[in-house]
């Protein structure tokens, strides 16, 4: 424990360095949730913070990758450095993963300015990786201006990326039939900026519109919001920009570079407040509960958290006094599970 | 942790346009239960061995059927040498004469598999060598 704890810090101060093999191998330790990840985490946590958190989502095929490649160049060119986490899914049935977001990337590989990590999603749903958050903290933490975060080509529901990000980008294609219901309320509910993307395609434009009509008859979005009360001196979120781009030429991809740095300049009034108060409560919380599972069926408890849970199948216990029991237990040991 | 899976990089090096095995063996790889890096055509030594370090890769896996496998194999593996990436597994496969094997391997390409060899015996072989690294 106390040699994870040793090594982690090592990997740590490596990373931050600029060593960009002892970075590799923290992303590994975090991906596999080590004691050695746990020990980094702690440890270059307080040195994040500065990048600029931005996810990237939307249909499988609408362009993600191309346009992450496209923004490094951009960012490139601005002097800023860029990470990249492109997460592809993982096989329920194998457990295998085709990583392939990387191909689009690959002219920016050499550049050291730049670092790209494909991670596969390992069972987890919501677009992204369970560890995709202190994945990104340590690509933060390691210096870099900007981080990319792609999710899995999304279905509808995956809205996890805002949580994550501080700014969320949702991309669409361009829609050769009447409508767009290809956009999916959810999805749209958490985007901060709207990309069509493919804006070489016929159609971009009344894309655009259709979605801009789309978003001022709709409530304004929800940020990701924290369930700790927002005090009323909370700005509205702005509605989503809607811009067109051809991130396989480059197109309208400074105008979303700008668009970005806008949004996250507004977060000093509070909007990217708002979605790090997310972030932090869903980071917290993972860990509370999965702290609690492990307590719970650590050696010591196992038996009396086994007998209660029986008793909840067996209905001589309801489950709401069985988790007051277990919660009791925890502040004084005494008490009976 | 050692029940992570294996991480695979599938890297095509040079000018060679021939991508139907390197495509093959990667989504077969991945219903191997492996989790496989693709990185594309046409790619410098300098590019794929910076791809295997970013990754954190526990085998490099190089196809090509270009006939420039003398010059290109022998460049991945010095610069991967030269990054500390000694290791990683290297296995390669495509059309490479046998003659030329025993120098390649000599350059620390651990494997070659030739024109019809199957999925099982690439994930088999990799398995017997690999011990994936908790971090
Ligand atoms: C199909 C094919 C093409 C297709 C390629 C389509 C594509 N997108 O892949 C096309 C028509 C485009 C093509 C073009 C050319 N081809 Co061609 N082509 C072939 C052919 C007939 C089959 C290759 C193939 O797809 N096999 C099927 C796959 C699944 O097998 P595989 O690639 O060998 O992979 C298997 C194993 O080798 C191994 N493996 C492969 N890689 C790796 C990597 C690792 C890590 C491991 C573990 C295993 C492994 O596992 C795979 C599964 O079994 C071969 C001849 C042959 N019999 O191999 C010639 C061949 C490769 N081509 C050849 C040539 C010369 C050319 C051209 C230069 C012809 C020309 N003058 O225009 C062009 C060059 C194109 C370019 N840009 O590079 C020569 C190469 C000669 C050499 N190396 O000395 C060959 C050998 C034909 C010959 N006998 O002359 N070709
Ligand atoms: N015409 C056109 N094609 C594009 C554009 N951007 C991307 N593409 C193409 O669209 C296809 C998919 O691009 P990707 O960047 O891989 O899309 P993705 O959203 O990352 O895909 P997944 O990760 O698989 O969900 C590729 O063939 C790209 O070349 C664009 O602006 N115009
Ligand atoms: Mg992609």
């Amino acid at each position: 424990m106390s040699e994870d704890r040793i090594r982690g810090a090592e990997l740590a101060e490596a990373a931050v360095a600029g060593d960009r093999r002892a970075l590799a191998k923290l992303l590994t330790a975090v991906e596999n949730r080590t004691a050695i990840a746990e020990a980094a985490v702690r440890r270059l946590y307080p040195g994040a913070g500065s990048a600029h958190l931005v996810g990237i989502t939307g249909a499988p095929g609408a362009g993600k990758s191309t346009l992450v490649a496209a923004l490094i160049a951009e960012a490139r060119l601005a002097g800023r450095t860029v990470a990249v986490v492109a997460v592809d899914p993982s096989s329920p049935i194998t457990g295998g993963a085709l990583l392939g977001d990387r191909v689009r990337m690959q002219a920016y590989a050499t550049d050291d300015g730049v670092f790209i990590r494909s991670m596969a999603s390992r069972g987890h749903a919501g677009g992204l990786a369970a560890t995709s958050t202190s994945a990104a903290t340590v690509l933060d933490a390691a210096g870099f201006d900007l981080v990319l975060l792609e999710t899995v080509g999304t279905g509808q529901s995956e809205v996890e990326v805002a949580a994550a990000a501080d700014t969320t980008v949702v991309l669409e294609a361009p829609d050769m039939g009447d409508e767009v219901q290809a956009i999916k309320a959810g999805l749209l509910e958490v985007a901060d900026i709207v990309v069509v993307n493919k804006g070489d395609r016929p159609g971009a434009q009344r894309t655009a519109a259709q979605l801009r009509a789309m978003l001022t008859v709709t409530p304004a979005p929800r940020r990701a919001a924290s369930s700790l009360g927002e005090g009323d001196d909370h700005p509205a979120p702005k509605r989503p920009e809607v811009l067109i781009t051809t991130a396989s030429t480059g197109d309208g991809v400074a105008a979303l570079l700008a668009a970005l740095d806008r949004h996250r300049a507004a977060g000093r009034d509070g909007l990217v407040d708002a979605a790090r108060l997310a972030r932090a409560e869903a980071q917290v919380w993972a860990i509370v509960s999965e702290r609690l599972r492990d307590r719970f069926h650590g050696e010591a408890s196992r038996p009396a958290t086994e007998s209660t849970l029986r008793a909840v199948a067996e209905h001589r216990l309801d489950p709401y006094t069985a988790a007051d029991r277990l919660l009791a237990s925890l502040v004084d040991p005494r008490t009976p599970a | 942790m050692t029940d992570r899976p294996i991480k695979v990089l599938i890297a095509k090096p040079g000018l060679d346009g021939h991508d139907r095995g390197a495509k093959v063996l990667a989504r077969g790889l991945r219903d191997e239960g492996f989790e496989v890096v693709y990185t594309g055509l046409r790619q410098t030594p300098e590019m794929i061995v910076t791809a295997a370090l970013q990754e954190d890769v526990d085998v490099v896996g190089l196809s090509i059927l270009s006939g420039a496998h003398m010059t290109l194999l022998p460049r991945v593996t010095r610069l991967m040498h030269e990054r500390g990436l000694d290791d990683v597994l290297v296995t390669a496969g495509g059309i490479i004469p046998d003659d030329d094997i025993p120098a390649l391997q000599e350059a620390g390409v651990a494997a070659i598999f030739g024109p019809g060899t199957t999925i099982a015996e690439v994930a088999e072989y990799i398995r017997t060598h690999v011990r994936p690294t908790g971090a």
